[in-house]
């Protein structure tokens, strides 16, 4: 069996004495080291489905396996990354990512090293001291992924992390994020509603359509490591994304009367 | 330059205060036994300075109310952070705190005196209730303000209590909780004069109840400025505690 297996997942809400569906019937198979992106308009469920996996918010149908166990809640060797950062005002740089360290008990000597390491790693080991609020919205983003990476976590989810980023600062944490996943060999379920953030990340693409949230089809993305974003392989999935999503033109047939 | 100009309005604005009560004394027909003037006021407290008894009188005051809103704050807090974080129980306690909260702190007086006598307790019992329902009620709804994120946080990197109260939901919190304990330390202050007027043999409020015994009028204005600059002095000093409490807790934005 895969490492990740979903089988027959489904996510219902009442609201106002109505049933609401917010994911159904999803069934997906993930394997190790895989980038994943969840790719759809909102209200696709994309997040609903990450949350069912990352364990915060668990589905009421079907089932969501990792490594054979089904998950019941948030597990410390399955880190969560958030559009807006989670960082705790009040530490600084470097003991945000320390937290996730205090936790396993790890020592302070030690705890400082692997901050460092890793601070190292999103080129921010000039900012130990800083507070979250003297970052740009990207430095803050590469704290979270350094506390992340820093407890050594078998996946990475990250939900829409670069929403809140401007569009030269999302393509360039984009590169650094490819650059950390062949290094460091995570897998990695990254939410977004931003196709060609989809294509250029991806291994696999699962496009999700809303209403009832679900699994429109699943793409593999042939492309490899350091992709072209304006090459015609990297077109080519964006149409066939764009097909999925029905948002090519239609022909238009002109009636002369 | 910004700070020369506060201390021109402080100046201003205080000297208005004095000249309406020059006036008031001035056009008035009341003995100068029963309203003196601001000269008068200010000789009574030459006086009191120079004999001791002023002192005498902030020191029993100032530590009626260093116990009596310390221990409250203190107390306040930590019951506040359990119950914000047990929000199913405090649905049972929250009907019996709406209860008491309304009750003026004076009222508790007469019980107070006669289960502690006459002394430094009912003036601290006073103080603390005062300071106790506001910090309590604004712990308890700093904590279930806190952004859901830092829980989620906390919960995937294996955060839990006890070590959650103190290195999230605490910290998270402060900033709230340190705005109320600000303005409970005014009301606190309000409630000491109170307490010490009738529940006390020392102290400034006393000192008032003294000065109407032997009609010094004179110095019982004296001592009502002293008890206002005291005040003003205490709340300014947490003030500036609380800014730089805010400023280095930063928050997102």
């Amino acid at each position: 069996m895969s490492y990740i297996h979903i089988e027959n997942a489904g996510k219902t809400f009442i609201e106002n004495d109505t049933e609401f569906t917010a994911l159904s019937d999803v069934n997906l198979d993930i394997e190790k080291g895989e980038f994943i992106c969840l790719l759809g308009p909102s209200g696709c469920g994309k997040s609903t489905l990450l949350n069912a996996i990352a364990g915060f918010d668990l589905v009421n149908h079907g089932s969501v396996q990792i490594d054979g166990k089904e998950v019941t809640s948030p597990s410390t060797k399955n880190v969560t990354i958030f559009q807006n950062y989670g960082l705790l005002p009040w530490r600084n740089v470097i003991k945000n990512v320390e937290l996730g360290l205090e936790a396993k008990g790890v020592d302070k000597d030690k705890r400082h090293e692997i901050a460092k390491k890793y601070l190292k790693l999103v080129k921010l080991e000039d900012f130990e001291n800083s507070f979250p609020r003297q970052l740009s919205g990207g430095m803050k983003q590469r704290v979270a992924i350094a506390r992340a990476l820093a407890v050594e976590p078998d996946i990475i989810f990250m939900d829409e992390p670069f929403g809140a980023l401007d569009a030269i600062t999302r393509m360039k944490l984009q590169d650094d994020i490819l650059d950390i996943c062949k290094n460091e060999k995570k897998t990695i379920i990254f939410v977004t509603h931003d196709i060609e953030e989809a294509v250029y990340l991806a291994d696999r693409i699962v496009v999700m359509t809303p209403n009832p949230g679900k699994v429109k089809g699943v793409l593999t993305v042939p492309l490899h490591h350091f992709r072209d974003r304006t090459s015609g392989d990297f077109l080519l999935v964006r149409d066939k994304i764009f097909d999925l999503l029905n948002m090519k033109l239609e022909d238009n047939i002109e009636y002369n009367i | 330059m910004k700070k020369l100009l506060s201390a021109k309005n402080v100046i201003i604005s205080i000297l208005i205060l004095i000249g309406i009560w020059q006036l008031a004394f001035v056009i008035s027909d009341y003995s100068e036994a029963l309203f003196p003037s601001p000269l008068m006021a200010l000789q009574a407290l030459i006086e009191m300075i120079k004999d001791g008894t002023l002192l005498d009188s902030i020191a029993a005051s100032m530590y009626r109310f260093a116990i009596g809103y310390g221990l409250s704050v203190i107390v306040a807090v930590i019951l506040g952070l359990i119950l914000g974080s047990l929000p199913r129980v405090f649905k049972y306690v929250d009907p019996a705190l709406q209860l008491l909260r309304p009750i003026s702190p004076t009222a508790w007086m007469p019980f107070v005196v006669l289960l502690f006598g006459i002394g430094d307790l009912p003036a601290i019992v006073i103080i603390f209730i005062a300071a106790f329902f506001p910090v309590l009620l604004s712990t308890v709804s700093a904590v279930s303000k806190i952004n859901d994120i830092y829980f989620r946080v906390s919960d995937n990197f294996g955060i839990k209590q006890p070590a959650l109260m103190w290195k999230v939901i605490l910290p998270a919190a402060f900033p709230q909780i340190a705005n109320a304990i600000h303005l409970a330390l005014g009301s606190a202050w309000i409630f000491l004069v109170a307490g010490e007027m009738v529940g006390a043999q020392s102290g400034l409020g006393y000192q008032i109840i003294d000065a109407r015994n032997n009609i010094r009028a004179d110095i019982l204005l004296a001592t009502i400025l002293v008890i206002g600059l005291i005040g003003l002095l205490l709340d300014f000093l947490i003030g500036l505690l609380e800014k730089r409490i805010l400023r280095s807790w930063g928050g997102e934005n």
